[in-house]
């Protein structure tokens, strides 16, 4: 299964982006292979309907789960008739602890 | 002068099915011909109304209209689904101004909240921490 997170920078130690459609870097994360590949987000500095096409790149790369700090209204409907479980969290995390926190059981 | 906008129907879930079609010989031909288009909110209504025996008030704050709209949409629903059984009409669930939202739950040990898109399934513990320990938000209105 893949999870997609939302990330300031490319690398393990950065911070998640509390937006969504306007993060930095999307790290897709695959919990059977455990690799972790970081992909830019070109729609970040976008005028409008950044949200939207950040839906299509992750939608793109068959994620189950996104975890991010904020859904704007275009977003939710979207991720929800598309069956990607969306995971909001608060306050500043590592992408790195936030794979550990999928990992712990 | 225009009319007034229609405000945005919220729905959980995307119905299972796309509609009914009718069964026996005598009502085929005029089946094929004639559709009824249900539209999802009124399918929704339905579900609210008479699957989750909720009352209209209820319903409608889940829907986030108001319930005179709500009993309006209800009862073109009965109408639509009774035309079709009575005259052997096919039913297909289309259209209507709705978005889908599904619910939300937030965890108590790590403070996440999350959705859960796939209404079948039950959730056993947190997708971030699996803990156990989360409840169900309830909708804002």
């Amino acid at each position: 299964m893949k999870i997609a997170i939302t990330s300031v920078g490319n690398s393990l130690s950065s911070n998640i982006d509390e937006r969504f459609g306007r993060c930095a870097f999307f790290v897709i994360y695959d919990t059977d292979t455990k690799s972790v590949e970081f992909i830019p987000n070109h729609a970040k500095d976008a005028e409008g309907g950044a949200g939207t096409a950040a839906v299509q790149l992750i939608a793109s790369q068959q994620v189950a789960k996104v975890v991010s700090g904020q859904f704007g209204v275009k977003v939710k409907p979207l991720l929800d008739s598309l069956k990607i479980q969306m995971i909001s969290i608060k306050g500043s995390h590592s992408v790195q602890e936030i794979i550990n926190m999928i990992e712990e059981r | 002068m225009a009319p007034r906008r229609k405000r945005m129907r919220r729905i959980f879930n995307i119905p299972t099915i796309k509609g009914f079609k009718p069964y026996g010989n005598s009502c085929s031909q005029k089946g094929k011909r004639e559709l009824i288009s249900l539209l999802y909110e009124e399918y929704e209504s339905l579900r609210l109304c008479d699957y989750e025996k909720l009352t209209h008030a209820q319903a409608c704050r889940l829907m986030q209209i108001s319930r005179p709209t709500f009993t309006r949409i209800y009862a073109s629903a009965r109408e639509k689904i009774a035309t079709a059984f009575v005259e052997g009409k096919q039913m297909i669930i289309e259209g209507g101004k709705v978005y889908f939202d599904s619910e939300w739950y937030r965890c108590s040990d790590c403070s996440c909240h999350f959705n859960h898109p796939d209404k079948e399934a039950i959730i056993e513990n947190c997708p971030l921490c699996h803990s156990t320990n989360f409840h169900k938000v309830e909708s804002e209105s």
